[in-house]
């Protein structure tokens, strides 16, 4: 019996999504929230909602009681948990199902087999799944270190059991590391955890998260839907997954999902599951962890296979057998996600947070040989708050080949208007545009390799410079022609916007003559490049759509004094254009360089000032805490940058600050 | 006849090479363009005619016979902005250091008699040491003919100041009759008696930048209305406010091609306003989102920001903004921010620009600070001003209209046009927690009472619909399509037909 109403124990976009295929199945939503959630997208987009407590999820989405209560009080006859929050609780399983309420999940069994890394590496190997090689007993020298290690094969990782952040960690190569690495790394246990003891494993090396997507029913079919590269990540947080892996061949994935399978059968797995590895330079592969839920990234693997995982899992829970087989689900092209995360990149992914004044994302659609799809949980005009995860959208491109879902992605994180909140948008741009990833040769240490500094923007090179600019010379033009049609003109003796101009952005002037015809304007440069340049664009319109030279580019069009403020492909660039006159007395102008503000603690971010460390007189060395701020559940610690005398406090704890308000001087 | 025509170039070459190559250098290395070099970039390209470029003073004393160049410091005559006539002065600091002599006041007054009776703004570029000392009281008469044209200019044609170097003494009080005053950050500088006096006569030690520069003026004074980083960026802004500008008091405020839907609808604005009362948001989102394609150019945006003044264009037509802004203080009433918009709104009204304001006030600034500093006086300069607006006013409560400052933000009883309310609105004498303490005095300590007498006067006062009962709100409006019946409110207003009685003029409180 197909369900008749589910609740989804959820918010955000995952919620949302759940609630767009239990509509398209007929069956009725209940949303739930919490305070801060009274105006979310999910709430708007249920048939009912209930609300179950404060902002803070431990007193809301994660009380399995105010859940069950909201379960019993709509009547629904199935909950679906997403991701987090409740959905690896077989607590919470247990309380449905003694209720008589479907969980769309697992069994409280599998959960629970699964969510111990120790057991689930234990059922792994029983079930013939490849798992790190490593001896887990104790070692008594280094002599039987270096046996150990051979057995292994290098390099092997020489780890204090008790460690963490690296200490007491070391790698080896060869037998000599290995002896030296077995008495260093337990000299350092010893005297950092008082706890000397050491275990050995193979290093992976050129390590990539690769994970394997199962679905199984309760009728004893277990398939799997190919898998997910989640190589890219920033502190072990997703930031851009795929499916397929552009490293995969036949046989590893074949051998991957078979594996992934036979765990699944093991511990009498039914829904969506799925299994992530390591896979090194070579391809092996290693059993790192089943997740007993639906994936954030799922929207990857539905679009290459055509398969709707949460319809999926709305069936097998409702005892309906799978209606596919394994040799019916192949890779249709290549599907690429981008996880749009309210953090600035600029301030070293510090969460933000506020109003979304803009939101805007690209247009969804599918068409034969492209599609959209945005997951998302908010609206414009919407709050995000400090309660949750910043993650607000998954925007997902799809497309026959890998590098044509790369350049639609491209395309959609241009179209995609946010303002309000600082986010991620100019960095996933950047990941796009990367040449390791464009290869798709990335680690999973790729983006601590590639921005090792963090990140300050991308600078454009040409061509792609050229073509700001191009677009900017024909879009000024039009601009220049309304300015000049106002009303009030001396009649016959009207302004005649001229056809020569000098773009100016990212520290470069071209000189450009502009040409227009009726369907665009032909730019050429001084060196004889010559671009096409069309669009639709109106002056003040936010964003513009052009083909220049033949190919699309999109714009994110701001205001700037005699120009325009440009974004696009991760780049921020304040494009001036004038006439050759105008230029050369602009190039006289003096450049003024930005005021210091190193004598100042800045507010890095929107949040509360929870603790002051110091007080005015206070001598601080560099490293130290200065105070601590509180935004969307984090506390960050600001630290001195230099040695310095404190000469003046401006903020109190208590404060509520907003981005770059001083909270102290330094004399 | 060919050697007479050399010679006109040959002078004009000269006139046109002001000061020489050697003070032109030194004008660029401190970040200053010439004078020509801003009309230049004032104007239309090719538009500018220069008038009195043969101009030369007429001093004898000190050796000034000697020296009698060309324009005397001062490259005056007009242009066009877009299309639209434009006088223009500009200061030469490479000729005399640009000090003001008879015949440089001369040139100015002629292009702004010319401009008054024309009907076009002047646009003054100041960049002088000041008096021509050589000359004497005859420069003091000079600034002295200068002034009385601001004066009657003002109200009859647009005057626009950009401070580009040195204004300092008699000199500031020019720009300071004029309409708006921009200056230049880090190379401009204003005041009546410099640091040297001030040390003299005070002994306060200051730098020219903090007695007068710009950040001084744009912040702390309200002398200027705005900061440039440099003198391009300076004359590109200054075209742009032009563009919002009637050519004089005589005509409409011009009209440009737009881009946008008069009937855009924003959903987002049905959120604008927060949840809890005390929590700020940003006016500038709405002001954004009601103008033609986002565009606001803010007047004094440094100085008093607890309220927002500038213009935007709606349906392409120029229009002016006066709105709390409750990110900063509240959105309260104070001295500053009761001069700041009563001066915009008194400029809008003589340009015949319409006037939209957006409330969310919370009353007035209370403290001795504001009572002892004239309150009074200067919050009816704003009541004032609206109360004498004839222009068409159009007015969107958006949240608190509290007590005084409900009646002076151009409320139904100041001849408001249309006065529109958010459903989030609330018009009362005071907020709900000081109305219930004066009310129920007696039950101060008992917290159930005060919290259940709270929820009754919330129930009856913190709505628009008292006030649309009696007829003092026109309409309650959805926020999200503001747009759409502001512009249709002020286009049903281009008729528009209201006068005053006839007096010599007004006695606004000064």
């Amino acid at each position: 019996m197909m369900f008749k109403k589910i609740l989804i124990a959820n918010r955000g976009e995952i919620a949302c999504r759940v609630i767009t295929t239990a509509r398209r199945m007929g069956i009725a939503t209940v949303a739930i929230y919490s305070d801060a959630d009274r105006e979310a997208l999910h709430v708007r987009m249920a048939d009912e909602s209930v609300h179950i407590g404060p902002a803070p999820a431990n007193q809301s989405y994660i009380v399995i009681d105010k859940v069950m209560q909201a379960v019993r009080a709509t009547g629904a006859d199935a909950v679906h948990p997403g991701y987090g929050f409740l959905s690896e609780n077989s607590r919470f399983a247990e309380a449905l199902k003694a209720e008589g309420v479907a969980f769309i999940g697992p069994p409280v069994g599998a959960i629970e087999a699964m969510g111990d890394k120790i057991t689930s590496k234990k059922l792994a190997q029983a079930a013939g799944v490849s798992t790190v090689p490593g001896y887990m007993g104790l070692i008594g020298d280094a002599e039987e270190a270096v046996t150990i290690s051979r057995g292994i094969g290098y390099p092997v990782m020489i780890k204090a059991s008790a460690g963490g952040g690296g200490k007491g960690m070391r790698i080896a190569w060869n037998d000599t590391e290995a002896r030296e690495g077995f008495q260093s790394s337990k000299n350092e246990a010893a005297s950092s955890f008082g706890d000397d003891r050491i275990f050995i494993e193979k290093f992976v090396t050129q390590p990539r998260h690769i994970e394997i997507q199962v679905l199984a029913d309760s009728h004893g079919n277990t398939l799997y839907l190919h898998e997910r590269e989640c190589s890219i990540q920033r502190r072990n947080q997703k930031v851009v997954e795929e499916a397929p892996s552009p490293f995969l061949d036949p046989a590893t994935r074949r051998a991957m999902g078979e594996q992934a399978c036979a765990l699944a059968a093991a511990v009498g797995y039914t829904s969506a599951g799925t299994v992530e590895f390591i896979v090194d330079g070579a391809r092996n592969f290693y059993f790192l962890e089943m997740n007993t839920r639906l994936q954030v990234e799922h929207p990857v693997t539905e679009l290459i296979t055509g398969i709707d995982l949460v319809e999926q899992m709305i069936r097998v829970a409702a005892g309906e057998a799978l209606a596919f087989t394994q040799a019916d689900l192949r890779i249709n092209g290549w599907a690429i996600e981008s996880r749009l995360y309210a953090e600035d990149p600029y301030r070293g992914f510090l969460p933000s947070i506020g109003r979304l004044s803009r939101y805007r994302p690209p247009v969804q659609e599918a068409a034969p040989d492209r599609a959209v799809r945005n997951d998302t949980g908010v609206y414009e005009g919407g709050e995000i708050s400090m309660y949750y995860d910043p993650m607000i959208a998954k925007l997902c491109t799809w497309a026959p080949t890998r590098d044509a879902a790369i350049e639609e992605m491209r395309i959609a994180l241009d179209t995609f208007e946010v303002e309000g909140i600082g986010h991620n948008l100019p960095f996933l741009s950047a990941v796009m545009e990367h040449p390791v990833f464009v290869a798709g040769e990335m680690t999973t240490a790729f983006i601590a390799e590639e921005w090792p500094d963090g990140f300050d923007g991308v600078r454009l090179a040409d061509p792609a410079l050229r073509r700001v600019a191009a677009a900017c010379a024909a879009m000024h033009r039009v601009a220049e022609i309304r300015r000049a049609r106002i009303s009030g003109r001396m009649d016959n003796h009207e302004r005649v916007v001229g056809t020569d101009w000098v773009v100016t952005l990212q520290d470069t002037s071209w000189p450009v003559t502009v040409r227009a015809d009726r369907g665009g304007a032909d730019v050429r440069f001084d060196d004889g490049l010559c671009l096409r340049v069309e669009s639709d664009w109106t002056p003040g319109a936010s964003l513009a759509r052009l083909m220049v030279g033949e190919a699309p580019l999109v714009l994110k069009v701001g205001k700037a004094v005699s120009g325009f403020r440009i974004r696009t492909r991760g780049a921020d660039l304040k494009v001036q254009v004038r006439t050759p006159r105008q230029a050369a007395l602009a190039a006289l102008m003096p450049v003024k360089l930005p005021p210091d503000t190193s004598k100042f603690l800045l507010c890095p971010m929107p949040g509360l000032i929870v603790r002051l460390d110091v007080a005015e007189g206070d001598e601080v060395q560099e490293g130290q805490a200065l105070c601590t701020v509180e935004a969307m559940k984090m506390e960050n610690i600001l630290r001195a940058e230099r040695k310095g005398v404190v000469a003046r406090i401006s903020a109190q704890v208590g404060d509520n600050l907003a981005v770059d308000a001083v909270i102290m001087e330094f004399a | 006849m060919n050697g007479i025509l050399q010679e006109l170039e040959a002078r004009r070459g000269a006139a046109r090479a002001g000061g020489g190559a050697a003070r032109v250098a030194a004008q660029h290395a401190k970040g200053k363009l010439t004078a020509r070099e801003r009309v230049e970039l004032l104007l239309d390209e090719g538009s500018f005619e220069e008038f009195d470029m043969f101009v030369a003073h007429r001093c004898t004393d000190f050796g000034m016979g000697d020296s009698r160049p060309a324009g005397d410091g001062v490259v005056t005559g007009w242009g066009t902005v877009n299309g639209r006539m434009v006088y223009v002065f500009s200061q030469d600091f490479t000729v005399f250091g640009g000090s003001l002599s008879e015949t440089h006041a001369q040139k100015i007054c002629k292009i702004m008699d010319m401009a008054m009776q024309n009907g076009a703004p002047v646009v003054g570029i100041n960049d002088s040491g000041g008096a021509r000392i050589q000359e004497g009281v005859a420069s003091l008469a000079g600034y002295a003919e200068v002034f009385q044209r601001n004066v009657l200019a003002s109200g009859v044609v647009p005057q626009i100041s950009l401070i580009m170097g040195p204004c300092a003494g008699g000199a500031v009080y020019s720009p300071a009759m004029t309409d708006f005053i921009f200056m230049v950050k880090d190379s401009s500088y204003m005041f009546v008696t410099g640091p040297d006096v001030v040390k003299t006569v005070t002994n306060e030690v200051v730098s020219a930048e903090d007695l007068g520069g710009a950040s001084t003026h744009t912040r702390k004074s309200s002398v200027a209305d705005g900061a440039f980083e440099n003198d391009v960026e300076a004359l590109a802004e200054a075209r742009r406010l032009i563009d919002f500008l009637p050519s004089s008091n005589r005509e409409k405020p011009p009209v440009r091609p737009f881009f946008d839907d008069i009937t855009r609808i924003e959903p987002s604005l049905d959120t604008l306003i927060p949840a809890n009362a005390n929590t700020p948001y940003d006016m500038r989102e709405l002001i954004a989102k009601i103008a033609d394609e986002g565009d606001f150019f803010e007047i004094q945006s440094e100085f008093a920001r607890n309220i927002l003044t500038g213009f935007i264009r709606l349906e392409g037509s120029t229009v002016g903004v006066v709105a709390n802004q409750p990110l900063v203080l509240a959105g309260v009433l104070d001295i500053d921010s009761s001069r700041k918009a009563a001066r915009f709104v008194r400029f809008c009204d003589a340009f015949e620009i319409p006037i939209l304001t957006l409330v969310d006030v919370p009353g007035f600034m209370p403290g001795t600070a504001q009572e002892h500093g004239g309150v009074i006086k200067h919050g009816a300069k704003l009541l004032f001003a609206y109360g004498e607006a004839t222009v068409p006013k159009v007015t969107v409560i958006t949240r608190k209209a509290y007590g005084g400052a409900y009646d002076v933000m151009s409320s139904k009883h100041l001849r408001g046009d249309f006065n529109y309310a958010w459903p989030t609105a609330e018009i009362a004498v005071m907020g709900s927690k000081g109305a219930v303490e004066i009310l129920y005095r007696g039950e101060a300590g008992d917290a159930e009472k005060v919290a259940a007498r709270t929820r009754d006067y919330e129930a009856r006062f913190a709505n628009p619909f008292v006030a649309a009962e009696r007829g003092f709100i026109d309409e309650v409006i959805m926020p999200r399509s503001t747009r759409a019946r502001v512009c249709r409110a002020f286009a049903s207003l281009r008729g528009k037909r209201l006068s005053n009685p006839w007096k010599k003029h007004d006695n606004i409180p000064l």
